[in-house]
């Protein structure tokens, strides 16, 4: 299908008005919108993603490129099953109790979404039980914490270990992040992953999930 | 003696180069018309909310001595810990951009606008460093009128949380400053609100007492060694 292409070709240049307009487009031609979801948009995205790894693009390019995935989504939103949007599974993202930096996290989310999972974004200081809570009623496949204080750290141990005690570690996984947590203090606190920064952690998810 | 600083806006406003070096853009590449609109819109949000304003306090060595041991918690050795007993003056300070901007980057965010928050963000955290830049110089500057530093004097920064100064240090260091009177406060985990705000010493001496290699216990997990480049940047000023 030309316009797939198309529609990843200007996803990737990150023009959010042509992306929405040509997915209307493909729409109108009929075609399946999880098609286009999937051939389209995810494709332009995983291609962003790809090139960002490998530090041919950067943060603002990704930026953009995630604007135009939203700009095509809010087409196809309408005529997408429920599970249709975020195939690829649920996580729980949140900046731990007591910290309220949450650029980092905004960030895993943006990438996270436009990588097909389904985020649900608790926004800073999160306590451990609205973690494991949250993560418990909408059956999230993973629970991401960020933290950018060395004071708050520790808060993302207490997450760990009420996952523990709720007999819920072997159904949620947990990956940490944030500039002074390191891959050692990750396996340390007993997280299953380590995102070091928000490309990484789409790797991470999609590893942890499987 | 104590003063609070009213800082120009203007003043504060980075480059679109600094605002792309904060994301992690490396110098001269070349991003697009996109990008560039998405920086200038950045910055006129910058211009728009930013409040910025600052306060500055001396303290005498044994003042800051025990200011910086505070909670016993610092790395030991480190190097704020070497130069300060050398320092010719200290000066306690804290800038902040001002709570409006806060609220407009998560305003941004919960909104949907995530390009145009992000790069706000970074172009925030740009111009708080231009705030701490803009606190040294009119530190420096009042420090040889009053006669107390002459040209061969530089100014740099230090703040809790880095270089072995742990973070838990901005209880006394708050204690002692009080920049509650520009708006910024200290959360229990020694965070300060509004975010975008930055505080601790700027130590002023000769260009030798500042120089030190980055190869503390501490170092290795540091993701920027910008310690480098500020020093680079003292040592390249002429008198």
């Amino acid at each position: 299908m030309e316009i797939l292409g198309q529609i990843a070709a200007l996803l990737e240049r990150g023009e959010d008005q042509e992306v929405r307009s040509l997915t209307q487009s493909a729409m109108d031609q009929s075609l399946p919108a999880l098609k286009i979801l999937e051939e389209g948009l995810l494709a332009g995205m995983q291609v962003v993603g790809d090139r960002f790894r490998a530090h041919d693009i950067f943060l603002p390019e990704v930026l953009l490129a995630a604007r135009a995935m939203s700009a095509g989504v809010e087409v196809l939103k309408p005529h997408l099953g429920k599970t249709d949007l975020h195939s690829r599974g649920k996580v729980v993202i949140g900046t731990v109790q007591g910290d309220l930096h949450d650029i980092g996290k905004n960030l895993v989310g943006i990438m996270l979404s436009g990588a097909g999972f389904e985020v649900i974004d608790l926004g800073k200081n999160v306590s451990a039980e609205e973690f494991v809570d949250t993560a418990r009623e909408s059956g999230a496949d993973v629970i991401g914490m960020s933290a950018l204080l060395t004071t708050t750290m520790p808060a993302m141990k207490q997450v760990i270990s009420l996952l523990r005690e709720r007999g819920l570690d072997s159904s949620v996984r947990t990956m940490v992040g944030g500039a002074p947590v390191t891959r050692e203090y990750a396996s340390e606190m007993g997280a299953d992953g380590y995102g070091f920064d928000a490309a990484n952690a789409v790797e991470c998810v999609r590893e942890l999930v499987g | 003696m104590r003063r609070v600083v009213g800082i120009l806006p203007a003043s504060i406003v980075p480059s679109e180069e600094a605002v792309l070096g904060a994301m992690g853009v490396p110098p001269g590449s070349e991003q697009g018309e996109r990008v560039d609109g998405l920086v200038a819109d950045a910055l006129d949000e910058l211009r728009r909310a930013a409040c910025p304003r600052g306060v500055v306090t001396n303290v005498t060595t044994d003042e800051f001595a025990r200011i910086y041991e505070g909670e016993s918690d610092n790395d030991t050795p480190s190097p704020l810990a070497e130069i300060f007993p050398r320092a010719e003056e200290l000066v306690l300070f804290a800038a902040t951009l001002g709570a409006p901007l806060s609220e407009r980057i998560a305003a941004l965010f919960a909104d949907g606008s995530l390009a145009l928050a992000t790069m706000l963000d970074a172009a925030a955290s740009e111009a708080a460093e231009l705030a701490g830049v803009h606190l040294d110089g009119l530190v420096l500057e009042g420090a040889r009128l009053g006669g107390q530093a002459n040209q061969f004097t530089r100014a740099l920064r230090y703040s809790p949380g880095y270089c072995g100064w742990n973070l838990t240090g901005q209880r006394a260091l708050f204690a002692a400053l009080g920049p509650e009177e520009i708006g910024v406060h200290l959360t229990d985990n020694c965070l300060m609100e509004p975010l975008k705000s930055i505080s601790g010493v700027i130590v002023l001496g000769p260009r030798e007492i500042h120089e030190f290699t980055d190869d503390y216990s501490f170092c290795s997990a540091c993701p920027t060694h910008d310690c480098r480049r500020r020093i680079k940047e003292l040592t390249q000023t002429r008198p």
